[in-house]
Parts: structure tokens; sequence; C-alpha cells
């Protein structure tokens, strides 16, 4: 789970780390109010959940109040990467004498929680990392010790000579490790770590991203969850307890597992056709899941054609027949079904389907080409 | 013979009286698995019951901790079904007490998971998991959840981070004759314990195996290194796959270890580390049916 700026500086903030003040607002008015309460410049920078605000033109500079305004005006309502802009932050526009990076990401070679730090910030730590890998400094934390101050000072030399600023710099990284650990994030940075002309060091812009699995056992991060900034039909779909990424193609998939629900959007592209979405009804069956599976699916107007790819284990077959009924007895489809089904209680599901006027078959490559052809305007085999 | 269980496998299942570990252990018991113990805290005392291959009655004694039922029955192996939250904790307690543990449990956080991998590698146990289907030797004993009876006793050793796309194709194995030593889903996770290369060094130690088919997915460098390794230290042939060539980047694809992260971890530079490594690709799940029986007919 994606949290925007704003709240992922309280965390630092309430971590200890020093970042400006700012002002969460929805209306350009309020823009006006925050920056002529700040009294000087001002940054205006959009809250969205994807990288490359900047560039998109979602993060301005304002001299004034109402250059505030009218900057929030442009920026509220503008599409970022398909996300629309509801909030801007505005904060104090700060006096800069360096940039640097500073971020934790959970890295799988590793299996650690793993530093990376440069002096080279405020641009993408990708680019840096691609065109002058030295400039990184890369350190595992063995989590059982924590980050300890002897690492975090040479991590903070690392960034600057000054024994001050490297002892601030230090202590920077403690806090956010702390903050890190403490709200179960896969990756957290501040990008950039910017000392002022007083000597100060300052998180000017954070990052973070909070484990999914970690939010499942959380409330209190749930409620950081921004589902304004989500796909309506992701979010419908995680509210009932399904996986669901929208694509673009026109062969809505229902798939039992994870991996196999790859595999079928790989086998509809082998096909030529192209997959409309992923979507995991998950391992235990429930037929509750396939009505809202289908609910969710064909809200999408690309969708040409439906296929579903059930292999039961766990999963019982009758429950997804029995779902796949129920649903379109509430709501009759207006697309063609195509149901490849195999496994536990697999003639019973068959009976269920067969007694209301459905077919399906119990082989994966055959579905997968009926549909892909149904979804092209021919008719099934 | 088999990798990591087999006859000997006495398993202790931690979590046997909740919902999926209930019904699992009856499977496992069904499939001629020596469950030999339960585990549920509060529980000990009480028994579990279900009945053996053949129709038998079988009473499994419940112990409040792994370590009783370790000591009290000589259990070496151990399969949790226990909640996200509480899944590090029963690793924990099982590596402390046998030296394979089985964590088929989806949803445990991987900052947890950083603390069980030291721990669990330096108690010396083994973990398979988590968020896996667990691991079948067939016709020998099935720890976890893959549904006996899509397998057969034959010479394809099968390694998947996946769990219904294993079962899709060892299904699909079995009903063309090919039947397996072992099967091992090693789970979807950006930390499990048992990676690829684990796997791929038991089967090329078991002298049953003549070949292995090997699940890979989109995130991650196992598969490139398990090219590496496949390359440089093997002699039986390895047929892969990889699922999510068609995944838009940076989005968790079910698994969260199937992410795609900068230019690393794409099915497409996956599957030329294969080519490169002399691996078969399996361009679809039922590719892998002739291009394992082309290889096998080679021996």
């Amino acid at each position: 789970m994606n949290l925007h700026e704003y709240q992922a500086k309280d965390i630092m903030r309430s971590h200890g780390i020093a970042t400006p003040a700012g002002d969460v607002v929805t209306m350009p008015e309020a823009a006006a109010e925050s920056a002529r309460k700040f009294g000087g410049p001002v940054m205006v920078k959009a809250q969205v959940h994807v990288g490359g605000r900047g560039k998109a033109g979602g993060v301005k500079f304002c001299k004034t109040p109402d250059e505030a305004r009218e900057k929030a005006a442009a920026i509220l309502g503008m599409t970022i990467k398909g996300l629309t802009v509801k909030k801007v932050l505005i904060a104090p526009a700060a006096d800069i004498a360096s940039e640097a990076y500073v971020g934790i990401i959970v890295d799988r070679e590793r299996k650690k929680p793993v530093f990376m730090v440069s002096a080279a910030g405020g641009i993408d730590i990708e680019e840096v990392a691609a065109t002058t890998p030295e400039k990184i400094r890369y350190h595992a934390v063995d989590v059982r010790y924590g980050l300890m101050p002897f690492e975090a000072l040479e991590l903070g030399f690392f960034l600057y000579t000054d024994a001050k600023l490297a002892r601030s710099a230090a202590k920077v990284m403690q806090q956010l490790y702390a903050a890190f650990m403490a709200t179960g994030c896969s990756l957290a940075e501040i990008n950039p770590l910017v000392v002022t002309p007083a000597g100060e060091v300052v998180a000017l812009d954070g990052k973070m991203v909070i484990d999914d699995n970690e939010v499942d056992r959380r409330p209190d991060l749930e409620a950081l969850r921004d589902a304004d900034n989500e796909d309506p039909a992701e979010v419908d779909a995680r509210e009932h307890n399904l996986t669901f990424i929208k694509l673009d193609g026109n062969v809505g998939c229902v798939v039992n597992g994870a991996g196999l629900a790859m595999a079928t959007m790989d086998l509809v592209k082998y096909y030529g056709g192209e997959p409309a979405n992923f979507l995991d009804i998950g391992g235990s069956s429930n037929p509750e899941k396939v009505v809202n599976a289908l609910r969710i699916i064909t809200t999408d107007k690309n969708v040409k054609a439906i296929l579903f790819n059930i292999f039961g284990g766990i999963t019982r077959t009758d429950d997804v027949a029995n779902g796949i009924v129920t649903a379109i007895k509430a709501n009759p489809l207006t697309v063609p079904l195509v149901i490849r089904l195999t496994g536990t209680n697999e003639e019973l599901a068959m009976k269920i389907l067969t007694e209301n006027g459905l077919t399906a078959s119990a082989d994966m490559d055959e579905a997968v080409k009926a549909a892909v052809k149904v979804a092209a305007g021919g008719v099934a085999a | 013979m088999s990798i990591f269980i087999d006859n000997t496998t006495r398993l202790v299942v931690q979590g046997i009286t909740g919902r999926d570990g209930s019904f699992h252990t009856r499977q496992m018991v069904e499939y001629g698995t020596q469950v030999v113990a339960g585990v549920t805290p509060g529980k000990g005392g009480q028994t579990f019951e279900a009945v053996s291959p053949e129709g038998k009655p079988v009473a499994v004694p419940i112990f409040n901790t792994v370590s009783e039922a370790v000591k009290a029955t000589g259990a070496n192996t151990s399969v949790i079904y226990v909640p996200p939250p509480y899944a590090a904790d029963a690793i924990f307690e099982a590596a402390s007490s046998v030296p394979l543990v089985v964590c088929i449990t989806e949803g445990v956080p991987v900052l947890d998971m950083t603390r069980v991998y030291p721990f669990v590698k330096e108690r010396g146990a083994r973990l398979i998991g988590p968020n896996c289907p667990g691991l079948i030797s067939p016709g020998r004993a099935k720890v976890g959840i893959i549904p006996g009876r899509i397998c057969a006793e034959g010479p394809v050793g099968v390694v998947s981070r996946s769990g219904t796309l294993t079962y899709e194709i060892v299904y699909q194995l079995t009903r063309a004759g090919i039947g397996q030593t072992s099967c091992v889903g090693i789970g979807g996770d950006p930390i499990n314990g048992t990676n690829f290369i684990d796997c791929l060094a038991a089967f090329e130690a078991d002298p049953d195996t003549k070949a292995v088919a090997l699940m890979g997915e989109i995130g991650g460098t196992d598969e490139q290194e398990a090219a590496e390794f496949v390359r440089d230290h093997m002699k039986k042939p390895v047929v892969g796959f990889i699922a999510g060539q068609t995944a838009p980047p940076g989005r968790r694809m079910g698994h969260a270890g199937a992410i795609i992260s900068g230019s690393s971890g794409t099915a497409a530079e996956k599957i030329e580390a294969f080519e490169q490594c002399g691996i078969g690709v399996a361009k679809r799940p039922l590719d892998f049916v002739e291009l394992i029986r082309a290889r096998l007919s080679m021996n």
C-alpha cells in the first residue's frame, strides 16, 4: 500500500525526523490561505500515488499566495498517469545547500532491509544506480541488532565530510529505520534529504510503501489507505477478498491461484488475444466470491468474453459452478462465457452447469482458444 | 527415492484444529502420510480423528507445544496452518525442535521473514514456504495441500513458486503417463526458506529423478540464479516455464513476490537466462509434456 507524501512525512516527523510543516488542501482558496500563513514562497505538490509528479507538472514553486491559488487550481483535478489529483500539499519552499538520497528497501536477495544512500539526491535513484553506481552505498541491516550507531555514522560520513552534518544524517538514518520497522514498510525513502543554509538536515520529500500483509493485521495502517486514489474496481475487489488488476484487453479472466492466473493471461496472449484483467479468486472457494468476481469484471465495457479457468484443489469446482449460476440468474450476461474447470467435485460441477444450460471444458488450452475467438467476434467451436 | 519427505517422515501439524489444518490433516492421513501429532495450545491431551488409506480410524494426539509433541512422538517434520500474525512464531517454535518445517500460511509480513530466515539457518533446519502448497513425494508422503490424486510415482522432479499452476502442470504430466519423484512448492513470497537451487541440488543428488520441471514467475532473480546453477552444477535435464509474461510492471500479481520492479525480474529476462543455460523453455504449461518426454527418452 502506497502512502501519500504528507502521510509518510507525518510518520517520519513522529519518529523525530525534521521535515517542513505542510498543509493538505483540496481547494485553491485554502492553498492561498496556507501560503499566507507560511509567509514566504511555497511548493504546491500533487498528492497522488505515482512517481514522476514533478515531470508531469504536479509540483510547482509559488512566490505569492495568489500564485499558490492559481497553481493549486491548475493541479487539482489534473490527471497524472491515470490518477486524478484530489489533494495538494502546501509546504514552505526550502533554501537548499545540498541534496542527498536515503532509502530503505527489503531486499529479497540479501533477505534483509537494505539502506541505499547517495550524495546525488533530488533525482531518480534508479537513474543514479544505472549511470553512476559508485555514488550509491548499500548497507544491509541485521534486524536482530537493528542499525547500529557506528553503521549509521559510516553512512552519514558517506554523505557529508563535515562531522556535524554526518552525525545529523546518522541520526536521520536511525530514525528512518525505526519508522520503517514500526510501520511495516517494504520501502521508505527521503529524496531529497537537504542541508539548509543554516546547516540543518531536513527531509524535503518522503515516500513510504507498506507491506500489504502488514496492513492486514494493523487497523491503524489500514486507516491510512486512500481508496479515492485507487481504481474503484480494484477497491471493490479487495473488499471482497479478491485480487484484481485491470488491464487493457477484452478477455475477462477469473482464475483460482496467482500463478495459474498469470499463466492464463499469458495463454490468452499466446493464442492472439489480450487479457482484460488479472483476477484471483483465491484458494478456498465460496460461491459469493464468484458472484462478486463476475460483477466486477462485467463493469469493464472493454470485456467481450469471460473466461473461467479453475483447477480444483482446495477450491471445490461445484462451489464455483454454483456461483456462476447464481450470478447469471441475478444479472444475465451480455457477453459470452467460456468455462474451464477440472479437479475437486468436477462431475458435480459439470452437472450443475449442464442443468442450467451452460457447458464447460476440462482442457485449459481449448477454453482459452475459444475465449479469444469469441472475444474477437467469432463463434465458439 | 524422493527429496525432503518420504516413508520415514513423521509429521506434526501446527494448527491441527483450525479450519484449514483439520481439513488438510485428514487429507494427509488419507494419503498415507504418518501424521504422528498435532499442536494447538490449550487443547493438549485431546485427540484428532482421521481415516487411514485402508479406511481405519486414526487418532492423532494433540499437544500444547511442538517440543512436547516431538518428545512424545519422535516427529521429525512440521507443517504450519496458523493465521499470518502467528506464523513467524510458529516457525521459530518448529525450527527449534525439528529439522524440516513447511509453512503453508499465506500473508506473512516480509519483515517477519527477515527475522525468521537467519533463525532457521542458525538452527540448521530447512524451511519450505511460507505461502506455499507444501510438497508431495507420490506414493510415500504428502505435507501440505497438493491434491494427491493428480500425482503419480515416476522420474520427474517438480519445483515451483506457485500452487494451482503446479497442479495444472503436474496433472498434465500425470495424464500423459509421466510420474514424479517429488513435487515441491517453494512459495510465492519475496523471502522464503528454500529456493530453486536448494531443490535443484536435491533432485540432482536423487538417483530416481531423471529430469526436472521448474515453474518460475516474474519478480526477483531466483530463476536467473537457478539457470546458472543448472548450467554449472547439473547433469540432469531441466525444463522451465515463467508465468507473468503479460503482467504490467510495478503491480503485485497476487503473489507478493510476483512484482516486476525496474528492469529486473521480467519474464523475458528469465526466459533468456533459461535459454542461455540450456534449460528447455515451455512456452505454455502444456509444452512441459513433450519437452520432458523428449528429455526422458534420451536417458
